[in-house]
């Protein structure tokens, strides 16, 4: 099945340098720096949501604000349609920014607590000219008509709404400019459970209504699991396994992902599995192990694992991990 | 059954809280003097009456008279004229542009943020008055040199409360927002940043035009600022000084009429930062 890609990240990486005292600066040691992303490929298709789940400091987040380009890539490169989205500028970049949106984690920092609904979308619909000035009005009620708010919520200010109606504002926004591609970072990880489900069965009728193509980060497996066709697993910034959602819930190939997913509660006692899938802490992000990322964690590391860092290679169709234990089959199926 | 209607049906009455109603109060009051002090003043302000030399407070004047017999009420109340210009003039300036100057180095941060903390240290090391003192020796006596001298150091702190604010502001969500909209930096800093910034700077304001009548009246004192024989609150406490001892009223009521529109400015101050407070 080869559906047309959006976006494809290249081995992108992104470090966040320490501050550095001059006597380490003079000794000619590398600098220090948080190595937020270590070379992040994957393909986004045109009409899908893609889940990107992991611990946190894993990286979703910075990977996300690369998306949208937040953040400039230290390494690798962004394509959207084939160009590089670090080469953008002036009308190419906003015509981009206008393409490919973003909704954020706080409700309560995402808006402008000095500014009225109304201007808020106002200011996006006519900075990217979407509509005559004359026209405004009614497309922010049939922005707000779409978020199911409404019509006088324009007149307020974010501080008189609920953390679940200033996300349904934020998506509102993002909206506004008629994106194809909607980023959400942790869109609902600060709202109560019963918001969750009403925020995130929004975001999948608009997906369908809008044709929207839309990753999905988040911490949360089921939420994931409920929403995505696929799902990439990341650790310690670097995507471990991709695949088709179901096809990596129920045979995950990467050790971490089958520790992540055992890790999840489980509501019936009898299902409940007493092995330690992974030991250990996640390891600092500033000095990353040699070899394959996880293998100071993993149960079945090999020597090969401890110098010789795994790729992402096929497993079955359309299902990629990087590890060096399961490239001939999976062979831990034992629960 | 209640009667009590739903929160968002409640009329909603605007709030003004006590303390800038108070100040606010005052410095109208203020304002209405310094603009029409022949309504309220008696007298002339420098008319000398030698019939009437050091005279204690009376019902033909209340605040007694000086050693011209000029009538210290009619000149503290023409000094509101010079001294509300004062706290104006020599604050505006500073605020307009130690304002914008602060949001760009908060907003820019890096090589731009480290020089400027360089400018504010080299500033703020020397004591304000001297410094000022300094500035208006070289330029000359005079209220438009005092503004100017007051204005070249001022900046320096209003650009440091808003930048301190700004680099809060700009690592919130809704700046990244702006920016994932593809906003350029000066809508996000000057339509976004600056207003949810630009509290502090404000309520610092009103503080400064209290001290900017003090440092003007200290400079009329010390003959840098308004020369004599304007009347200046300043001026008339440098003429009252000589007397203290037998005719206190000299010196005391302009002194009066300096803490008083301070008190007007600070609590101003107070009730805006409480009114201009961020809801979130």
């Amino acid at each position: 099945m080869t559906q047309d890609v959006l976006i494809t990240a290249e081995d992108i990486g992104k470090h966040f340098p320490l501050p550095q005292g001059v006597v380490s600066r003079l000794s000619g040691r590398p600098a220090p720096a948080v190595h937020a992303l270590n070379g992040v490929s994957f393909q986004l298709r045109r009409g899908e949501t893609l889940g990107v789940v992991g611990e946190s400091g894993c990286g979703k987040s910075t990977l996300a604000r690369c998306l949208v380009r937040l953040h400039e890539c230290d390494e690798g490169r962004i394509l959207f349609e084939d160009q590089d989205i670090s080469a953008l500028s002036g009308t190419a970049r906003r015509a981009f920014n206008r393409r490919v949106q973003m909704i954020f984690q706080d409700p309560f920092g995402s808006l402008n607590p000095r500014m009225k609904v109304r201007s808020i979308l106002s200011e996006a619909l006519s900075v990217h000219k979407m509509r005559p000035a004359a026209d405004i009005p009614a497309r922010i009620a049939e922005l707000l008509d779409l978020v199911r708010l409404n019509p006088d919520a324009a007149d307020r200010y974010p501080h008189e709404f609920s953390g679940g109606q200033r996300q349904r504002i934020g998506i509102a926004r993002a909206l506004a400019v008629e994106p194809e591609v909607l980023v959400a970072d942790e869109l609902v990880s600060a709202l109560d459970v019963s918001v969750q489900a009403q925020v995130v069965n929004l975001l999948l009728d608009l997906q369908d209504k809008l044709h929207l193509t839309v990753v999905f980060v988040a911490h949360d497996l089921r939420l994931v699991r409920h929403i995505s066709h696929r799902v990439a697993v990341m650790y310690l910034g670097k995507v471990v396994e991709i695949g088709p959602t179901e096809d990596l819930f129920s045979a995950p190939r990467h050790p971490y992902t089958k520790a992540l997913l055992d890790a999840a509660p489980e509501l019936d006692p009898t299902r409940r599995s007493r092995t330690v899938a992974a030991r250990g802490e996640l390891p600092s992000p500033i000095n990353l192990p040699q070899g394959c990322l996880f293998h100071t964690r993993c149960p079945h590391a090999l020597d090969r694992c401890r110098t010789e860092r795994p790729a992402l290679t096929p497993r079955s169709p359309d299902h990629e991990a990087a590890c060096h234990l399961t490239e001939f089959g999976n062979p831990e199926t034992t629960t | 059954m209640t009667d009590l209607a739903p929160p968002s049906e409640r009329p909603r009455r605007l709030a003004l809280p006590r303390p800038l109603i108070l100040g606010g109060t005052i410095l109208l009051l203020s304002i209405a003097v310094a603009t029409f002090p022949t309504v309220f003043a008696p007298y002339e302000p420098d008319a000398f009456d030698y019939n009437a030399l050091l005279q204690g407070p009376s019902m033909a004047h209340p605040m007694g008279t000086d050693n011209f017999g000029r009538d210290v009420l009619s000149r503290v109340i023409h000094a509101y004229t010079i001294d509300m210009q004062i706290a104006i003039f020599a604050t505006i300036f500073p605020f307009f542009f130690g304002t914008i100057i602060g949001a760009l180095v908060g907003y820019a941060g890096g090589i731009a943020e480290t020089l400027f903390g360089r400018v504010v240290d080299a500033v703020i090391t020397f004591p304000f008055l001297v410094l000022v003192i300094a500035i208006v020796s070289v330029l000359g006596p005079g209220l438009v040199n005092m503004y100017i001298a007051i204005g070249v150091v001022g900046w320096v702190f209003y650009a440091r409360i808003t930048a301190a604010e700004i680099k809060v502001q700009k690592r919130l969500d809704y700046a990244d927002a702006g920016r994932a909209m593809g906003y350029t930096h000066m809508r996000i800093i000057f339509r976004h940043l600056l207003p949810n910034a630009i509290t502090p700077a404000v309520v610092y304001w009103m503080t400064d035009m209290a001290l900017a009548i003090l440092l003007g009246s200290s400079l009329g004192y010390l003959g840098l600022g308004a020369q004599p024989p304007a009347a200046e609150w300043g001026v008339q406490i440098a003429d009252g000084k000589n007397f203290m001892a037998t005719a206190w009223w000299i010196s005391v009521f302009p002194g009066v009429a300096i803490v008083l529109t301070g008190l007007g400015f600070s609590l101003t101050g107070d009730g805006l930062a409480e009114l201009l407070r961020t809801k979130r």
